[in-house]
């Protein structure tokens, strides 16, 4: 008999979110309810509990975040999970847990437009919102999972990068994948490598807080040890007081940005499927990659030299690996649910404009294998490349 | 008093950025005096603040410090709370962080009954950024932003807090710093929300817009402006607009957010 372990369930999204947060070592979840993110919320109610959690319920997407800041540096992994616009109230504190660097999850289910759009509809337009959406420079990580399955493995990703890096991750999923359901494999935290932050390893009167270790990562304690954890959104030297001195303030900012930048190798690397000789190449992302996937199938069914490539990271944006996977290829389709925020950055890898063609479909329908289809057959025939 | 307060204090990093004649020094000291004699130990305490002139406190102190966004603190130290039940959360927020743009979080954190005390250092304004009118600044008062006297009432915090759930509910003043420290005791020995407001001056701006003299007049003129609660309520609300009043509101037992939690959850029947 199959499942005996009762590893293989029948999920939506937004379960496979909770659940996957909760596997990782979630012991907190704060947030409000908002379509088409609830379930998460739902979910962590009934589970946490039995776990020795706790749920809270906020007055707002601000308080939400805020709290689960406060549990993180308090010892407890710690997630939210919200649409756009609670993650449009969230921006404020997404900041402060980057300069803080307390580890969070922020789930982003996406729905479609600016304002209130259409609550309970599709959208891929928090591109740009999650990577620049808090003010100042700074380094984000933000993850795209294209099923159910990825919706339960990147949260896990998720938090170990988080507590690994000691900053907050935003997993970016959309409405359709929040309430598709589908066979998923979970895994205990003994099957899986759970990463949990360092702990400072003496007591030490003077300890520093915030001087960070050779991978960029200061050890911080929590609230409540014996070491003493001093935390401020201010500029702050290395025993978390604040100061404004350039020197101090150049290399902190530096160093936040640095310690995501130089960590790419630790984050989910891009998927191709199709053509391993590809005349044209579709980069996307998130539910639009399914059907990008499906429609690279049939191209290559009817002899097109089709690839896709699949990117579970977003932020930091691979850029090496685009450029190199442009490189072969006449001709790059960046297909995506909102009116081009990939594909500028794909652009901006230094890929010649006009081999950058953009398939778009920001209507709150999700994009369909048909359209890229056409898309990638009109390329083809533009380009002159053999006829079929 | 088993312990001496100066071991909460980071006494290298003084002297402070705060200006002379402004009471802010005063409460924290006294906060600090407060949990010398309550002997809780520094690793268990911890002082969380606003922005602004009191969100400065963080910096003098050798406790666990935790300094948020503006007006944020109380939803902070909700999950801090949550997490961490032992310890011992102090909150440090002016008038304008918690009254304004923190309003909400404040009702809340009452609501749910978090066990934290929360101080209101009030200065009457927005020092920080230059003497701006806020919630709390009387009515008719002249500032950076009301030139001509603040056009829009004030409001009584204390007894909003007081009606949104508070366990603990006090106002006292700079001038009364014996009552000052046994309001910060007692509000810290109530297991659940506690708020104690404290009308201090800041000669710097609202003095000098208001022509109230130099930081010794300015507590002069806090002290004749303050009666006890009960004389308040005996007032007409034409004079009561006049005065502030000192005492203590509420002081209940009802149990605080962690308990009823654990209570209810473990009640609950978990087969899903």
């Amino acid at each position: 008999m199959m499942n005996k372990d009762n590893s293989i369930k029948f999920l939506q999204g937004n379960e496979a979110c909770a659940l996957g947060g909760i596997t990782a070592g979630a012991r907190f979840f704060a947030g409000y309810p908002i379509s088409p993110a609830s379930e998460i919320a739902e979910l962590s109610s009934l589970l946490l509990p039995q776990r020795g959690g706790i749920y809270l319920q906020m007055e707002d997407e601000i308080a939400s975040i805020a709290a689960v800041i406060g549990a993180s540096l308090g010892g407890m992994k710690a997630f939210t999970a919200t649409s756009g616009p609670g993650l449009s109230l969230m921006q404020e504190n997404i900041g402060f847990a980057v300069m803080a660097e307390a580890p969070c999850v922020i789930i982003n289910v996406q729905r479609f437009g600016p304002s209130t759009g259409v609550a309970t509809r599709p959208g891929q337009a928090d591109v740009m919102t999650t990577r620049w959406g808090t003010h100042g420079d700074h380094g984000i990580i933000v993850l795209a999972p294209t099923s159910v399955q990825e919706c339960y493995d990147l949260t896990i990703e998720a938090f170990n990068l988080a507590e690994s890096l000691r900053t907050p991750v935003i997993l970016l999923t959309d409405a359709t994948l929040a309430h598709l359901r589908e066979k998923i494999v979970t895994r205990t935290d003994k099957e899986l490598s759970i990463i949990s932050r360092q702990k400072p390893d003496q007591v030490t009167e003077d300890y520093q807080p915030y001087r960070p270790g050779p991978d960029g990562v200061p050890v911080l304690p929590d609230f409540g040890d014996q070491n003493i954890l001093r935390v401020t959104g201010l500029i702050h030297d290395h025993d978390g007081y604040s100061t404004p001195k350039p020197q101090t303030a150049g290399d902190l900012v530096h160093r936040l940005q640095q310690k995501i930048e130089g960590a790419t190798s630790l984050m989910p690397a891009p998927r191709y499927f199709g053509s391993n000789d590809p005349e044209i190449l579709i980069i996307s992302f998130g539910i639009s990659a399914r059907s990008a996937r499906e429609a690279v199938n049939r191209a290559n069914d009817q002899g097109i030299k089709a690839r896709l490539m699949q990117l579970p990271t977003i932020w930091p944006f691979p850029e090496e690996a685009v450029r190199y996977a442009c490189y072969g290829a006449s001709a790059v389709l960046v297909a995506e649910m909102n009116s081009g925020q990939i594909c500028r950055e794909v652009r901006a890898c230094g890929i010649q404009r006009e081999k950058v063609v953009g398939v778009n479909r920001a209507d709150t329908a999700v994009i369909t294998p048909g359209e890229i289809l056409k898309a990638i057959k009109k390329t083809w025939f533009r380009w002159g490349f053999h006829p079929i | 008093m088993s312990i001496d307060y100066s071991v909460y204090l980071a006494k290298e990093r003084l002297p402070h950025l705060w200006c002379p004649g402004c009471g802010h020094g005063i409460i924290l000291k006294n906060m600090l005096i407060s949990m010398a004699e309550m002997e809780i130990p520094r690793e268990k305490a911890l002082l969380a603040c606003g922005i602004g002139c009191s969100g400065r406190a963080g910096d003098y102190v050798n406790i666990h410090r935790f300094q948020g966004t503006h007006g944020r603190t109380l939803a902070y130290v909700t999950g801090i709370k949550m997490a961490h039940p032992e310890l011992k959360i102090f909150c440090f927020m002016g008038d304008g962080d918690c009254s304004a743009i923190g309003i909400g979080h404040l009702i809340h954190a009452a609501r749910r009954n978090v066990d934290v005390t929360a101080i209101v250092p009030n200065n009457l304004n927005y020092g920080m950024t230059g003497g701006q009118f806020s919630p709390l600044t009387p009515g008719e008062s002249l500032t950076s932003t009301s030139r001509s006297g603040k056009a829009e009432p004030d409001m009584d915090l204390c007894r909003l807090a007081a009606e949104a759930g508070a366990n603990y509910v006090a106002r006292t003043t700079i001038y009364h710093v014996v009552e000052m420290k046994k309001r910060f005791i007692e509000a810290t020995n109530n297991k659940g929300f506690s708020l104690v407001e404290v009308i201090t001056p800041c000669p710097t701006y609202y003095g000098r817009y208001n022509q109230l003299g130099n930081a010794h007049k300015m507590i002069e003129w806090i002290k004749d402006k303050t009666v006890p609660l009960h004389k308040y309520e005996e007032m007409s609300v034409k004079n009561q607009e006049q005065h502030f009043w000192r005492g203590k509101l509420v002081e209940k037992h009802k149990p605080d957010l962690y308990t009823r939690y654990w209570q209810h959850e473990r009640g609950m029947d978990h087969r899903a």
